[in-house]
């Protein structure tokens, strides 16, 4: 008979009969097959025996026992560790001699304490102030990376022969280049919509035309600039983040390190002169296709595109145009640096990646957020 | 031959987040052997070797590179320390955006005034030396792990530094690749009197290319052995030691 005929001939099961021997201790007897499969309905119950009588002498007896593999050992220990009065033990008796040898290879009561002691929890006071000190060292460690990041690209300029200009140049196509679609998509997108909704208003005062400065004004100061870095830090920011972060899982920051190659010189100075050679671009990309995506709700308007058109050129300033390209290489340093921070920040693991990625994207947009509402406050004070 | 330390380790102590690995620890390794840092998974091998190229900051102690001190060096002193050596990490860490002829090639494309074609023949006289100037366009996720370690050897090697460094050579390679490696190993330093100094568990490499070895233990918190493989396999007193060269199971819960 082979071992597979012996399984399937066994009964799975395993039973539990309790009674009372004659020298008053109490007795469980195990029968069966003691498997992971079998064992869940008797180890409930052989457990609850055995804390019910907490003063009586306990005797397992597994004579009957005819297979017992890991998971019974497992029930036996558990049966052996529950804390008891030295007059009241809990024996096994009759497991047949394979099996017991699985038994001895543990000390029941050195399984009685739980693994490890659990974490102790913060009071909340001071889970507030720990989460106060990290937010602080992150900003410290953004300034101190700005800093860094600047002397980099200082040396970059005057020593325009050390920068990796393949790298900076492949890295234009992956941000410029590649983004060009989805640029266009969303900003043609928001021309119309934006003339669409003030257009519908509007007519009821006759002043549809009006609708032309205003998607030429939010669209050339505000709206352009802005949705493309948000684009940009959720397609570029991340891509950063990742690809340095994968290079640091990887130890290749480290190689590069003890090569004697800085990687801020390396990887972050060619992301960042990538993103500012092409981020104005793309904002003026943006800003025709939003333009022209407000003229095309115009037209469905019965207003013809040159009166649009001469509409804009009459309100709209060409210092508009530049309040937003004025913008755009902020933004570019900031969406290109913090993606580069938070791969080079990035811890092990699998998802230490994934978890960078997140990180510059919400870092990236809420930082353009807080430079925007700058660039606000000093046109409002300049008054541009 | 009278010793000639090339790298001198001076009451190196190194930890993390407050818990100390490895206190007071004190060796050189001389000019031209093979010197290899045994230790069980977990004993601080990996650690004691970052710190030893600069990569960790110790606690206390300073790390000696063909006289120079590696831990208190900054900027040029710095560099001029790490062109002394080389380094093969546990995963290769190839650069993966490029080809093997290129991470071999930029070492050299940023530390000399070579011309292109130039660089081009050192590249592949690098990678000719590990056996894989055939596979020069090749990207390295296209190699198999074995030639992958070969190929950071090779670019470890390019700018012909003293030291070289290996971390875990024959780590999750079958016996005949980890055994081409060995004889990589001991070719390198015959040939080129290349210094070793190799991260290893593996007991049939050790006793090939070691010409000296210590042993770590994390529980002592620094060097337990050291000297040469054979000797202490035979001869030691620690029964760890002995334990880890006769490849038996710990006596005592580790």
């Amino acid at each position: 008979m082979t071992a597979l005929d012996s399984a399937v001939a066994a009964p799975a099961i395993a039973t539990l009969a309790v009674a009372n021997a004659t020298d008053g201790s109490r007795e469980l007897r195990l029968a069966g097959r003691l498997d992971a499969y079998s064992i869940a309905g008797v180890w409930w119950q052989a457990r609850a025996e055995v804390q019910r009588m907490r003063d009586r002498r306990i005797v397992i007896d597994a004579t009957a026992v005819d297979y017992c593999d890991g998971g019974g050992v497992a029930m036996l220990v558990d049966l052996l560790r529950q804390e008891r009065p030295p007059t009241a033990p809990v024996v096994v008796r009759g497991l047949k001699r394979e099996f017991q040898t699985l038994l001895d290879q543990f000390d029941p009561a050195s399984l009685r304490a739980p693994a490890g002691a659990p974490p102790e929890r913060l009071r909340s006071v001071e889970e507030i102030g720990r989460a106060a000190l990290i937010v602080e060292r992150d900003i410290v460690t953004q300034i101190a990376f700005i800093g860094e990041t600047s002397s980099a690209i200082w040396y970059a300029i005057r020593n325009p022969h050390r920068v990796r200009w393949k790298d900076v140049w492949y890295t234009c196509e992956q941000v410029g280049v590649n983004a060009l679609p989805i640029v266009a998509l969303i900003s043609f997108l928001l021309g119309l919509i934006i003339a669409f909704q003030s257009a519908v208003p509007m007519r009821q005062y006759g002043a549809e035309l009006f609708v032309a400065d205003l998607v030429g004004l939010s669209i050339l100061r505000e709206l352009g600039p802005l949705m493309t870095a948000i684009l940009l830090a959720g397609r570029s920011g991340a891509a950063f983040a990742a690809e340095i972060g994968t290079m640091k899982v990887n130890e290749e920051l480290n190689a590069l390190t003890t090569m004697g190659l800085d990687p801020v010189r390396f990887l972050v100075v060619t992301r960042i002169l990538a993103a500012l050679l092409t981020v104005p671009l793309l904002t003026l990309f943006a800003d025709v296709i939003g333009i022209f995506g407000g003229a095309v709700t115009m037209v469905s308007f019965n207003i013809p595109i040159l009166a649009y058109l001469r509409e804009i050129d009459t309100l709209v300033d060409v210092k508009d145009l530049w309040a937003g390209l004025a913008k755009a290489p902020a933004f570019a340093i900031l969406i290109a640096g913090i993606g580069c921070l938070r791969g080079l920040q990035t811890q092990s693991g699998a998802s230490a990646v994934g978890i960078s990625a997140t990180r510059a994207v919400v870092s990236g947009i809420i930082l353009l957020v807080v430079v925007d509402g700058i660039y606000a406050f000093i046109y409002y004070l300049l008054d541009i | 031959m009278p010793a000639d330390p090339i790298i001198r380790v001076e009451n190196l102590s190194a930890g993390y987040d407050g818990a100390v690995i490895m206190r007071n620890v004190n060796f050189t390794v001389n000019r031209g052997e093979v010197f290899v840092i045994l230790g069980a998974s977990g004993g601080g091998k990996s650690t004691l070797l970052k710190h030893m190229i600069g990569l960790y900051q110790p606690l206390t102690g300073r790390v000696f590179i063909d006289g120079d001190d590696i831990v208190s060096a900054e900027g040029e002193a710095r560099y001029a320390i790490l062109k002394k050596i080389g380094v093969m990490y546990q995963s290769g860490a190839l650069f993966g955006s490029m080809t093997l002829l290129e991470n071999v090639r930029l070492a050299l494309e940023e530390y000399t005034a070579l011309d292109d074609d130039a660089m081009d023949l050192l590249a592949r006289t690098k990678l000719r030396l590990v056996g894989l100037d055939a596979f020069a366009g090749h990207m390295p996720a296209e190699l198999s792990g074995g030639m992958q370690k070969r190929a950071a050897i090779a670019r470890a090697m390019a700018l012909d530094p003293m030291i070289l460094f290996l971390d875990e050579p024959s780590a999750g390679l079958d016996p005949i690749t980890s055994a081409t490696l060995d004889e990589l190993i001991l070719r390198l330093a015959d040939s080129l009197h290349i210094t070793f100094v190799i991260v290893t568990h593996e007991l049939a490499s050790i006793y090939t290319v070691a010409d000296r070895v210590i042993m770590l233990d994390r529980r002592k918190q620094g060097v337990i052995a050291e000297g040469d493989p054979k000797v202490l396999r035979d001869t030691s007193d620690d029964p760890w030691v002995r334990q880890f060269f006769r490849r038996e199971a710990a006596v005592e819960p580790a």
